[in-house]
């Protein structure tokens, strides 16, 4: 199972990385594995101010729904319309072309380390 | 994304072959069961353009043994067993005093005094439980033969194709095996040693598509795997778990026990009067049956939907500002490109054509009833 080191990542299994004052964020192939093929995707709209913890969106496979949450505080400043049209990339490429959004971050928030991450998901 | 959990449970007789082929696993009725080897939506395509393999040995096999059994039958459950002949398999159902399902049911007819009725794996105790209890003026033995035996089903338009590709594996002219019927089959695990085992060999199956359930001994069942896996690959089998399962039944219009069937529901709401057999003397839940669910009583319809957005079970169905019923199974069809789901509403608002919404977490989506199934084989 894939967890880049050069990444930080969330309990709710979301990677992100950090440069200058805007975060991507996408989810981990951990995420995508457990999810199965992803079907549909719901991002929030450029502009939007999410706060962390909060759900901004949906990834939806053929069981299961699940929801995106911000990993921090910020501004969305991109969404990924390719995965929107074709959300089979998250299952295909989860740390890159299926990223979702870029959030402007307000404050650096705490993250957890790839190592960290690993220990979570038991690898 | 919120925390997948796969608690530890029983073990299929496949579970080393499934591990081997890199299958993810989940939690189903106490049972760890592949829930797909590589993509939901191949193996969802691969049934219905090709063949799938699916492991459902979780399946309860319990014989119903005795002279009296298709009289016993016909008491116990709901559609009348002693007509089936030998060879021959009916869909059934049985019911508890209240006309509520206890579970649906596959019978097979083996002899003139044997019965294999096929429940789910979630309601093995319960259905064991009240044959055992109504054998009471019978003469009849309940057997549970589930952990003694394993279940493989190949389904998909090349299924019979896969199973006369497969050396190891006879059966007599499966071309004139008709849909509810089954033969003996064998499988020759090793022809140096006369190593054979006897497989029942059914037209049955749960995916919308032509195919076959084959049952037998559990010792048996990993080298039969192996040997359709191996002649299967050339004619595009593919192992396929229960996601795929899950979204093959929901387009044929299949229903889940738990989501479309339950013991607060009769099966005249779930489109299933037909199973019953009202004109018997008497069977569990026949008072109940015959007073009905009531005329408001929620039924079961299809609902279609545009986009890709996906009602799922326990979300309302809304028509206008008011809740008029509830989703049971709901998923983006693979095969159809659209959402679809089944639902039970109000009576008033079951008619074909009926335009409702479907709330998805805040979000209204119109949907049409629509007939059942959402997708049928071509003849």
């Amino acid at each position: 199972m894939s967890v880049p080191a050069d990444l930080q990542y969330t309990a709710e299994h979301e990677w992100v990385r950090l440069e200058g004052d805007v975060a991507t964020v996408g989810i981990t192939q951990y995420a995508a594995d457990a999810l199965g093929d992803v079907v549909y995707v719901d991002l929030p709209k450029v502009g939007a101010s999410v706060s962390s913890g909060s759900i901004v969106g949906e990834v939806e496979s053929t069981k299961s729904v699940g929801e995106l949450y911000a990993p921090l505080d910020g501004e969305v400043v991109e969404a990924n319309q390719a995965v929107v049209d074709a959300p089979e990339t998250i299952n295909a490429d989860p740390y890159g072309d299926g990223w979702l959004v870029k959030v402007r971050v307000s404050e650096t928030p705490a993250l957890l380390s790839a190592d960290e991450y690993r220990a979570l998901i038991g690898q | 994304m919120s925390e997948p959990s796969t608690p530890v449970s029983r073990l299929s007789p496949l579970h080393d072959q499934h591990v081997a082929l890199g299958a993810s696993f989940t939690d189903f009725a106490g049972w760890q069961m592949p829930v797909r080897y590589t993509s939901d939506l191949a193996e969802h395509h691969a049934v219905r353009t090709a063949a799938g393999l699916f492991d459902i040995s979780h399946m309860a096999e319990i014989a119903v043994i005795g002279e009296a059994a298709g009289a016993f039958l016909d008491e116990a459950l709901a559609g009348r067993l002693s007509a089936l002949s030998v060879g021959k398999a009916k869909y059934s159902l049985i019911l508890d005093e209240h006309g509520g399902i206890i579970d649906d049911l596959i019978v097979y007819r083996i002899t003139d005094h044997e019965f294999l009725v096929v429940a789910n794996a979630s309601n093995r105790d319960a259905v064991v439980a009240a044959l055992t209890q109504r054998t009471a003026d019978h003469a009849v033995a309940i057997d549970d033969r589930t952990d003694a035996t394993a279940l493989i089903a190949v389904q998909g338009p090349a299924a019979r194709a896969v199973l006369e590709a497969t050396s190891a594996f006879v059966a007599p002219e499966l071309d004139e095996l008709k849909y509810y019927a089954w033969t003996t089959g064998a499988f020759v695990a090793d022809p140096a040693s006369d190593d054979s085992v006897a497989v029942l060999v059914a037209r049955t199956g749960y995916t919308g598509e032509d195919g076959f359930e084959l049952y037998l001994d559990t010792a048996h069942a990993a080298g039969l795997w192996a040997a359709l896996l191996e002649a299967g690959a050339p004619l595009g089998l593919q192992p396929c778990g229960l996601a795929s399962r899950d979204t093959l039944r929901l387009e044929a219009g299949m229903p889940l026990y738990g989501h479309e069937l339950g013991l607060s529901i009769q099966p005249v709401q779930a489109g299933l009067g037909r199973v019953v057999v009202t004109d018997k003397p008497h069977f569990v839940g026949k008072e109940a049956i015959e007073r009905g669910p009531g005329d408001d009583a929620r039924v079961l319809v299809g609902l279609a939907a545009e986009g890709r957005r996906a009602a799922r079970a326990g979300y309302p169905v809304m028509a206008g500002d008011e809740v008029v019923g509830e989703i049971t199974s709901g998923a983006l069809s693979p095969t159809l490109g659209h959402p679809i789901a089944m639902a039970f509403v109000h009576p008033a608002h079951a008619a074909v054509g009926a335009q409702l919404d479907l709330d998805v977490r805040g979000s209204r989506i119109p949907a049409t009833v629509v007939p059942l199934p959402f997708y049928k084989k071509e003849a």
